[in-house]
């Protein structure tokens, strides 16, 4: 089937190349694909593209750090049952996998000459352009909080150095003390991670400070997985898990760094470590891009391609898609809906139909693993769910330690499938 | 081969549950068993799943766990008198596509001596002694589904197929992991019988019924082209 493929690459791509961006001048002929973002949605689309095109279309990956810190598994690393270093991989298999792979920031988006700008000053040219940035946070979203105090009121809700820092601080509570979580409203990536988290610094915490407690304070009314996670805690960390809902005020909340308190609807408490989940939005680039709807990208849902823009697609936490969680499962399936229909706009690959899927592991004790997930379909509206699962309260524990396992594998593949 | 399993059945009559190989440890060979249980079940309400389960397999005959469908190359080597004493498992284990060629099982083996002992240890104890039944168990070549063959007398879409695994891949490595097992260079109709059980609902997995739930025929014949010229 490849030999089919090559055969008619040669003349059409370059055609296609010269067709869509007539004013750029350019030495070389094939088309140019760049992805911002080298995370689950950005590095499985280079490779994707990379791969599907066998080497038509030109991909270059713009990606600031060298070494990608996974935000899934990082709650169990928080639990430890993870290894800090198991969750950092490098693009040195994307790079020899026939990507660019460009450690620099995206700092702007011309539209119109269909350039990036990096903050080295490099400008990349683009017939296509794939945004995979991820989220940031929304300043003042929780009063107190910026990421200036990110230091002393972590949100680990990025992977890596972040994850680490919000650990020591765990080990280091005094005897007892109190562990705090902000949760945040909706939209924000990973459903269920703020509730596996708490399940996770609870088991750390009834192994290594038992009379320690938690204390969470909700703006939703409910959450991801919330009937297996409550039948969890109950059963594994029965006592120590407080959480506070909308309706005792969990939404009205205020922090203070210097003082480390938390105010709840009025009530002030003071506690020893404090996990600030802020509201979320589409990382930077997008805005800069000037193809957000509010927060988020609206996008198509046939091949994530922006509505505003449609040689931009945008992947992952970032679009505004629809139906599908925030999550790495959902990106790295995203990604290769949109690598599809580029290979076949710009080196005249096959269009297959698209189809997306996800599924979300929680870890909620040892060997106490749950699931949710589903498949999904483009419509004309956005993405929607075609069918779905989700464990059971009363499952035995071979099942749930199964699912833990499963979880285990899904981990190795879907970092291999992102990063070769 | 005939030789070998004789001997395989000499031993068992001669040694009656004592240990033919050197001591294993069960509770390392629990660890060791871990990638196996991506597919077999043992143990109390174990039951057939990717692979047979495996309850009292350690002096079970080859090829007798219930209505599961075993690869021709199984059933040949049941025919020549093959049981799986705690020897033949360890040889097995060695090397198992050297031992069975033509099985169906995508498993590399395992090279450590201590390590095949060990596992073998963690069978005999979770496995427990073989039901007597088996004893007089005779090993059938179960023919597939109706359904199954209709989609394997399809022409798979390779291409196609190669797309549609993109929803694979996300769990399932190209070279196998430990807890999700490889299924690349799987034959088309084992590939075929598998998904179509998940899709009937027969086989029990949350995740597979859901992917395969919405896979038609035409999808499936294109899978089952494409990952047999994967990894081989
Ligand atoms: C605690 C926690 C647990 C989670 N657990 C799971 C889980 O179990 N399963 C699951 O599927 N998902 C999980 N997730 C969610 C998952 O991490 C995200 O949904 C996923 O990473 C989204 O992929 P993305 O490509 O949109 O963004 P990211 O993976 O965050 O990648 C964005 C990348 O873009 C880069 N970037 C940003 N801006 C720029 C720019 N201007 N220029 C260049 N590069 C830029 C960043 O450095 C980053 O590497 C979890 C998240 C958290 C926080």
């Amino acid at each position: 089937m490849t030999i089919n493929r090559r055969a008619f690459m040669g003349t059409t791509a370059a055609l296609a190349a010269s067709l869509s961006a007539p004013m750029i001048a350019r030495a070389q002929t094939a088309p140019r694909v760049v992805v911002v973002g080298g995370g689950a949605g950005g590095a499985t689309a280079a490779r994707y593209i990379a791969n599907g095109s066998q080497g038509a279309i030109d991909v270059t990956l713009v990606e600031p750090t060298r070494a990608y810190y996974t935000c899934f598994f990082s709650n169990l690393y928080l639990g430890g049952f993870r290894e800090f270093d198991s969750l950092g991989h490098t693009y040195g298999g994307i790079a020899s996998g026939g990507v660019n792979v460009v450690h620099d920031w995206a700092t702007g988006v011309d539209r119109d000459a269909q350039t990036v700008t990096l903050a080295g000053g490099d400008v990349l040219p683009y017939d296509r352009l794939v945004l995979s940035p991820g989220i940031d946070f929304i300043e003042d979203s929780v009063p107190g909080w910026s990421t200036a105090a990110q230091n002393v009121m972590p949100h680990a809700y990025k992977g890596g150095s972040q994850t680490e820092l919000l650990k020591n601080q765990i080990m280091n509570m005094r005897e007892g003390g109190v562990f705090a979580m902000v949760a945040p409203p909706n939209p924000y990536r990973c459903p269920p991670g703020p509730y596996e988290r708490i399940s996770m610094v609870a088991h750390l915490l009834s192994q290594v400070n038992p009379t320690a407690t938690i204390l969470v304070a909700d703006p939703k009314e409910n959450f991801s997985k919330q009937g297996l996670f409550e039948d969890g805690w109950e059963r594994h960390y029965p006592g120590m898990i407080q959480r506070i809902g909308p309706d005792f005020g969990g939404g009205n909340v205020t922090v203070d760094p210097a003082a480390m308190t938390i105010n709840i609807d009025g009530q002030v408490e003071q506690v020893d470590v404090c996990n600030v989940i802020p509201a979320q939005r589409a990382g930077g680039i997008v805005f800069a891009a000037g193809i957000n709807d509010g927060n988020w990208a609206p996008v198509s849902a046939y091949d994530l391609s922006s509505r505003i823009d449609p040689n931009i697609h945008v992947l992952g936490d970032a679009a505004a898609q629809g139906a599908m969680p925030k999550s790495g499962f959902s990106a790295n399936s995203q990604a290769k809906v949109a690598a599809n229909a580029i290979v076949a706009a710009l080196a005249d690959g096959r269009a297959f139909p698209p189809r997306f899927a996800n599924t979300c592991w929680s870890l909620i004790a040892t060997e106490d693993g749950v699931k949710v997930g589903a498949t999904y379909e483009a419509t004309d509206e956005g993405i929607a769910s075609v069918d779905s699962f989700i464990s059971q309260v009363d499952e035995t524990p071979e099942t749930r330690a199964e699912t833990y396992r499963e979880s285990l594998g899904w981990y190795d593949a879907i970092v291999e499938d992102m990063f070769g | 081969m005939g030789n070998r399993f004789l001997t395989a059945i000499l031993l068992l009559t001669a040694s009656t549950g004592t240990p033919v190989l050197a001591e294993g440890d069960p509770e390392r060979g629990r660890e060791l068993y871990r990638p196996c249980a991506a597919c077999h079940m043992i143990g109390d309400g174990a039951i057939n799943r990717i692979g047979p389960h495996l309850d009292g397999i350690v002096g079970r005959p080859a090829a007798v766990a219930m209505d599961y469908r075993y690869s021709e190359a199984l059933i040949d080597a049941a025919s020549e008198g093959l049981i799986w004493t705690a020897d033949a498992l360890d040889d097995f284990l060695a090397d198992p596509s050297g031992y069975v060629p033509g099985l169906r099982m995508i498993f590399r083996g395992i090279h450590d001596e201590q390590d095949r002992a060990d596992l073998v240890a963690f069978l005999r104890e979770e496995g427990g002694t073989p039901d007597p039944v088996y004893a007089n168990a005779t090993a059938v070549l179960l023919a597939p589904s109706d359904e199954v063959l209709q989609i394997v007398r399809m022409e798979g879409d390779v291409y196609y197929g190669e797309y549609l695994s993109n929803e694979c891949t996300t769990c399932h490595r190209p070279q196998g992991g430990d807890d999700i097992p490889s299924i690349a260079g799987m034959a088309p109709v084992d590939f075929i019988d598998g998904l179509v059980a998940y899709r009937s609902g027969e086989r029990e997995h949350q995740v597979m019924q859901t992917i395969t739930g919405r896979l038609g025929d035409e999808e499936i014949a294109a899978l089952a082209a494409y990952f047999e010229t994967v990894g081989q």
